[in-house]
C-alpha cells in the first residue's frame, strides 16, 4: 500500500532567532536581518508524512506557495527525506489572504494525486486558516490538532486530536483528508549541513497560475478580503510577582499560587 | 640414569615425554595462530586508519607506556603490583621459551643465555617466578577479601565476571609453580645422583621447592619432574589461548596498542582518514553507524582493554549516573566483536550500534572532558570514538531536539543562542567600561597587532560578558595593541564538531578563517579554552593562538601587571582546571604563578586538580543538552572544593563559570562559595597606577 503525502508548508521568520520589533512605519515587522525557517509545525508535519511513508510506503511532497527565497525550506525538507519539493509562485499570488492561498493549493492539490494532505496547525505569523478552508474547498473531510496518526488501511486513518487539558480523543478519518498537525506529535529529524549541501543543486520545479488554471482575479491582493491594516507589540505589563520571604515561605507560597491556578490536583 | 632430566627422554606411566610435548606444542600454537586470525577478522574490515608514521616516536611510547608503565603508579597499589607482574612478565619471557623447548630437545639454550650469562638470568629468573607468584596471591587476595569499588559491574551493564578474573590470575600463579616445581624437582634429582645441579636463587620459590623435594624418592621426582613439565606446557598454552576471550588478551595487544596509539593526543580524528575537507562532500556515510566502521585501531582498543575501571572511576558523567561508562563504553563493544565474529561459522553483523549497542542518551553524555584517556594505561582513545558515533547520528537525523535549536542558531547567525550578529560586540558597548577601555572592531583598515577572539558565550551571556571586558581592559594593561572581529566572528564551532557535526563545523571555521586573515593580525588570544582548542588544533594555518592566563603569566613576570593585595584575608581560592586549557592542553601553570603572584592570596588544591582534574559539566553545547542525571557534575565539583577547604573557586573558561555558579545554586552554597573567572580576579585586583618612590 502506498500513500501519496503531500505535505503544504510555509516559510516564517524563526521565531527563536529573530528580536521581533516594528518597523518605522508601524504597520510591519523589521524585516532587515531576520532568518527565516520553515514553519515549526509544517516541519513536524513532513517528519509524520516521512514516517507514514516509511511504515507503509509511497511519496511525500512538500509544496509552498512564494517567492524564489521560499525554495530553502523545500530544499530543507527534501534533506529531510521529502522524495518532491514544488514552489508555487506567480505574480499573481501576492498579497493573497488565507483563501487566497487555500484556493491556489486547491488547484494544486487537483493537478495530482494526494491520498493525505497535511498542514502545520498554523504558521507563527499566521491565522490557522488555510487547512480548514483548504479540505472545504476540496471537500475532503478535516480534523486539526492532529497528534497522531495510523493508517488502518488504505481507506480509513486512526487520528487523535488534542483537546482542552491536554486530553486526546481518538478519531477514524477517511482518505483523502485534511489534517493541520501539531507540534510534539513526533520528533523531527535533525537536518544537517552535509544534508543540505545534497540537495543544494536539485531542481526545483515551479508551478504558476496558468499551469495550475487559477484565475488570478480569484487570488492575489485585490481578491484577499481580509487586509492588515495594523501592527503593534502590547504594551509590557507588570513585572512578575517577586517572593521574597525565607525558602520555605516561598516554597509554600508557590504551592498555593499554582495550585490557585489549577496546575496541582 | 643420566637421561633422567632430559625432558624429552622422561616416560612416566608408560608415555614417552618428547611425542607428547610436540603434540601439545602443535596443537597450542595451532590454536592460538586459528583465534588470532579470528580475532583479526573485525579489524581486517575495519576503516583505514594512519598509524604507521613516525616509528621513532612511536617506539618511545613504547618504552614509556609499554616497557615504562608510566601510567600505573597512578593508582598506587593496583599499579605497583601491575608494575612487578609486568616486569616479572618480561622477564619470564626467554625463561617460558627456554622451558617449552626443554621438552623437545635437552640441549636448546636460548641465544645469549648459554654459560654465564645463562646462569645469571636462572637467577633473576628464579626470584621473578617467586615475584610474580607472590604478586598473584595478593592480586586475588585484593580481588575475593577487598574489592575494590571500581570492579563492581552495575546491573545495568550485565554481570561480571569475576571468576574469570581470579581464575586467570589462579593459573597464572599455577604456570609459576610448575616452572619452579620443574626446576626445582631437576635440581633435587641431580643432587641425589651425585650429579652438580644448578644452583636455584637463595629463598626463591624453586629453592624451597628444590629444599623441600630433596628426601623425596628419585621415583617420585621423576614423576614431578615430566608432571611440572606438562602442567606447565598445558597451562602456557591454556592461557595463551584463553586470553584473547576476556580482558588478559591485553597481554598478546598491549604493545602493539601503545605502539599505534594517536600520536597527536589532543588532535580529533578527521572524519575519514585520507579524505580531504574538500572531498568530504564525496563521502557517502559519516561517523560510525556499524561496528565496521570503527577503525582498526580503535577496535585494537577494545581488544586491549584489561576492565581495570580507571577510566569510569575518574569520568564525570559516570559518577553522577548519566547512562555512561567509558569502561563498559569499551567492554560492550569488545563483546559485540566477540559475538559477532564467532570462532566457528560467518560473521554476523545486522544491525547499527545506536539504540542496540549503544543508547543515544549514553553518547550524549560524554563532555569530552578526557579523564579517562588522561588514566589509561594502555592509551585507548574514548573521544575520537564518542565523536564518531556521534557523526553517524548527526547524518542519520537523530539528533535530541535541544540540540537541534542551538544548531540551527548555528548555522543562521553564528551563535547558539540565534541571536543577532550584529549585536555580538555589545557587551563591549557599556558607558561604565568604554570610560576605560575601548574595543575597537578590526578590519582591513582598522588593524591590530592582536586578535581577542571572543566567541559566543562570553560575546552574548549576560553574565559572561564581564569575562570579555575584563579581558580587554587586561590586555589593554599589558599594552597590547589588540580589536575584534565584532559581528563578523562566528562561533568557534569547538563543540559543533564535538557533537559530531562536522560540516556545520568547517563552515564556522571557514568563515572564521577568512575574516581572521582578512584583518591581518600577528596573534590571537582568547579568554575561552574551548575556542583556544579550536584555534589551535582544529583550525588551520592561522598565527598563534594563546589563552589569556598565558599572557597574564607572562606579563606579572615581566612586572607589566602588579597586584594589590586581597582585601578579605580569610578567603582560600581553589584553581579549578578548565578540562581544554589543562587536560587537552597543559596549561596548568600559568593560571597558579598569576594566582601566587597575587598577594596575602590563599590557595589550596583539590584533590582532584591539573589532568586529574574533574569536569564543570561541559561547554558549548553541552549547556543546551537535558542528560539523564542523578546529580549536576558541577555539585559534585563545588563540593570538592568545599573538601579542600575553599571558598573562592577561580576558574578560566566561561562554560566552567556557568556550570559552576549555577551547581553552588543547586548545592544551597551561596553566600559560602564563590566562583569567578581568573580575568575577573586579576582585573579586580591589578595595581593599576604604578606607585610613585616617596
Amino acid at each position: 500500500m502506498n500513500v501519496e503525502i503531500l505535505v503544504c508548508a510555509k516559510r516564517v521568520p524563526d521565531t527563536s532567532e529573530n528580536e521581533i520589533a516594528l518597523n518605522g512605519a508601524g504597520n510591519d515587522i523589521e524585516r532587515d536581518d531576520l532568518v527565516y525557517s520553515i514553519n515549526e509545525s509544517d516541519n513536524y508535519a513532513v517528519e509524520e508524512a516521512l514516517q507514514i511513508v516509511a511504515k507503509v510506503g509511497g511519496n511525500v511532497t512538500v509544496v509552498t506557495v512564494g517567492g524564489e527565497d521560499d525554495e530553502e525550506i523545500l530544499r530543507r525538507e527534501m534533506a529531510m527525506g521529502a522524495n518532491h519539493g514544488v514552489l508555487v509562485t506567480d505574480d499573481a499570488f501576492d498579497g493573497s489572504d488565507g483563501r487566497g492561498i487555500a484556493t491556489i493549493l486547491k488547484a494544486f492539490v487537483e493537478k495530482g494525486r494526494y491520498d493525505l494532505i497535511l498542514t502545520g496547525v498554523q504558521a507563527d505569523d499566521g491565522a490557522a486558516q488555510v487547512g480548514g478552508m483548504l479540505a472545504a474547498m476540496l471537500d475532503y473531510p478535516f480534523a486539526s490538532l492532529v497528534n497522531s496518526i495510523e493508517v488502518l488501511d488504505g481507506k480509513k486513518l486512526k487520528i487523535s486530536r488534542e483537546i482542552e487539558g491536554g486530553n486526546k480523543e481518538m478519531n477514524e478519518i477517511d482518505l483523502p483528508c485534511v489534517l493541520s498537525i501539531q507540534t510534539g506529535i513526533n520528533e523531527p529529524r535533525y537536518v544537517g549541513m552535509r544534508g543540505i549541501r545534497q540537495v543544494a543543486s536539485v531542481p526545483i520545479p515551479t508551478r504558476g497560475a496558468a499551469d495550475l488554471g487559477v484565475d488570478p482575479g480569484t487570488v492575489g491582493e485585490k481578491a484577499a478580503k481580509v487586509k492588515r491594516v495594523d501592527y503593534f507589540v502590547p504594551v509590557v505589563g507588570k513585572g512578575a510577582e517577586m517572593l521574597r520571604g525565607s525558602r520555605e515561605e516561598n516554597i509554600d507560597r508557590v504551592v498555593e499560587l499554582v495550585a490557585a491556578k489549577g496546575g496541582l490536583k | 640414569m643420566e637421561g633422567l632430566y632430559s625432558a624429552p627422554q622422561v616416560t612416566s606411566w608408560l608415555i614417552p615425554g618428547q611425542p607428547l610435548f610436540w603434540v601439545i606444542h602443535v596443537l597450542g600454537v595451532v590454536c592460538f595462530v586459528y583465534i588470532v586470525w579470528k580475532r583479526l577478522t573485525p579489524l581486517l574490515r575495519a576503516e583505514r586508519d594512519f598509524r604507521f608514521d613516525r616509528p621513532w616516536a612511536r617506539l618511545g611510547m613504547v618504552l614509556k607506556f609499554w616497557l615504562g608503565q608510566w601510567k600505573h603508579p597512578r593508582y598506587r597499589a593496583a599499579g605497583t603490583v601491575h608494575i612487578l607482574i609486568f616486569a616479572g612478565f618480561v622477564v619470564l619471557a626467554a625463561r617460558a621459551f627456554s622451558v617449552l623447548a626443554a621438552g623437545i630437545s635437552a640441549n636448546f639454550v636460548m641465544p645469549g643465555l648459554s654459560g654465564r650469562a645463562g646462569h645469571t638470568y636462572d637467577l633473576v629468573t628464579d626470584y621473578a617466578a617467586t615475584l610474580v607468584f607472590i604478586c598473584m596471591v595478593m592480586a586475588i587476595t585484593r580481588r575475593l577479601v577487598f574489592k575494590p569499588a571500581r570492579y563492581a559491574v552495575p546491573a545495568k551493564y550485565g554481570k561480571g565476571h569475576p571468576a574469570d578474573a581470579i581464575l586467570l590470575l589462579v593459573l597464572i600463579a599455577v604456570l609459576m609453580v610448575a616452572d619452579s616445581l620443574f626446576a626445582a624437582a631437576k635440581a633435587a634429582g641431580q643432587l641425589q645422583l651425585g650429579q652438580t645441579a644448578e644452583s636455584l636463587a637463595v629463598l626463591s620459590l624453586p629453592w624451597m621447592l628444590k629444599n623441600a623435594l630433596v628426601p623425596a624418592q628419585l621415583f617420585t621426582l621423576r614423576h614431578l619432574y615430566f608432571g611440572a613439565y606438562l602442567v606447565h606446557q598445558l597451562t602456557f598454552y591454556f592461557l595463551l589461548c584463553y586470553r584473547p576471550f576476556g580482558i588478559q588478551f591485553h597481554v598478546e595487544t598491549s604493545l602493539f596498542n601503545v605502539f599505534f596509539a594517536k600520536l597527536e593526543r589532543d588532535a580529533l580524528k578527521p572524519v575519514k582518514w585520507g579524505v580531504t575537507d574538500e572531498k568530504l562532500d564525496q563521502v557517502k556515510s559519516f561517523g560510525v553507524k556499524n561496528f565496521e566502521d570503527f577503525t582498526w585501531k580503535h577496535m585494537l582498543d577494545f581488544y586491549s582493554c584489561a576492565d581495570c575501571g580507571r577510566c569510569s572511576d575518574n569520568c564525570p558523567s559516570h559518577a553522577v549516573g548519566r547512562p555512561l561508562s567509558p569502561r563498559f563504553f569499551t567492554i560492550k563493544a569488545r563483546d559485540y566483536a566477540f559475538h559477532h565474529y564467532p570462532m566457528f561459522g560467518a560473521p554476523n553483523n545486522e544491525a547499527p550500534l545506536v539504540g542496540n549497542l549503544y543508547s543515544e542518551d549514553e553518547l550524549w553524555s560524554c563532555t569530552t572532558c578526557g579523564a579517562c584517556e588522561e588514566e589509561c594505561p594502555l592509551l585507548i582513545e574514548y573521544i575520537d570514538k564518542i565523536v564518531d558515533l556521534r557523526r553517524g547520528m548527526v547524518d542519520g537525523g537523530n539528533v535530541p531536539q535541544s540540540l537541534q535549536k542551538p544548531l540551527k542558531a548555528l548555522e543562521d547567525r553564528g551563535n547558539p543562542y540565534g541571536r543577532m550578529e550584529k549585536k555580538r560586540a555589545e557587551w563591549a558597548n557599556v558607558p561604565a567600561f568604554q570610560q576605560t577601555c575601548q574595543v575597537k572592531t578590526l578590519d582591513k583598515s582598522n588593524g591590530a597587532d592582536t586578535l581577542f577572539f571572543v566567541d559566543s558565550i562570553t560575546s552574548y551571556d549576560d553574565r559572561m560578558q564581564s569575562i570579555g571586558r575584563a579581558t580587554a581592559k587586561i590586555l589593554d594593561h599589558v599594552g597590547e595593541s589588540f580589536g575584534i572581529l565584532g559581528a563578523k566572528e562566528k562561533d568557534s564551532g569547538h563543540e559543533v564538531r564535538r557533537f559530531g557535526e562536522e560540516l556545520l563545523f568547517a563552515a564556522l571555521r571557514d568563515h572564521n578563517v577568512e575574516a581572521i586573515k582578512a584583518c591581518g593580525v600577528r596573534r590571537i588570544v582568547t579568554a575561552d579554552p574551548h575556542a583556544y582548542n579550536a584555534l589551535k588544533r582544529d583550525y588551520k594555518d592561522l598565527p598563534p593562538v594563546e589563552h589569556i592566563s598565558q599572557v597574564m603569566a607572562r606579563g606579572v613576570k615581566t612586572g607589566k601587571i602588579k597586584f594589590r593585595a586581597v582585601e578579605n584575608k580569610n578567603d582560600v581560592y581553589a584553581y579549578h582546571d578548565p578540562c581544554y586549557l589543562g587536560r587537552h592542553n597543559q596549561i596548568y601553570d600559568a593560571p597558579r604563578d598569576v594566582l601566587d603572584a597575587i598577594p596575602g592570596l590563599k590557595r589550596v588544591e583539590m584533590n582532584r586538580s591539573r589532568d586529574r582534574s574533574f569536569c564543570c559539566g561541559g561547554g558549548g553545547l553541552m549547556l543546551f543538552y537535558e542528560p539523564k542525571e542523578d546529580q549536576r557534575i558541577g555539585v559534585k565539583r563545588v563540593e570538592m572544593a568545599a573538601e579542600a577547604g575553599a571558598n573562592v573557586i577561580v576558574t578560566a573558561c566561561p562554560f566552567c563559570l556557568v556550570n559552576i555558579e549555577d551547581a553552588i545554586k543547586v548545592a544551597g552554597l551561596e553566600g559560602k562559595m564563590t566562583v569567578l573567572d581568573l580575568v575577573e580576579l586579576v582585573d579586580q585586583q591589578i595595581a593599576r597606577e604604578i606607585p610613585q618612590a616617596a
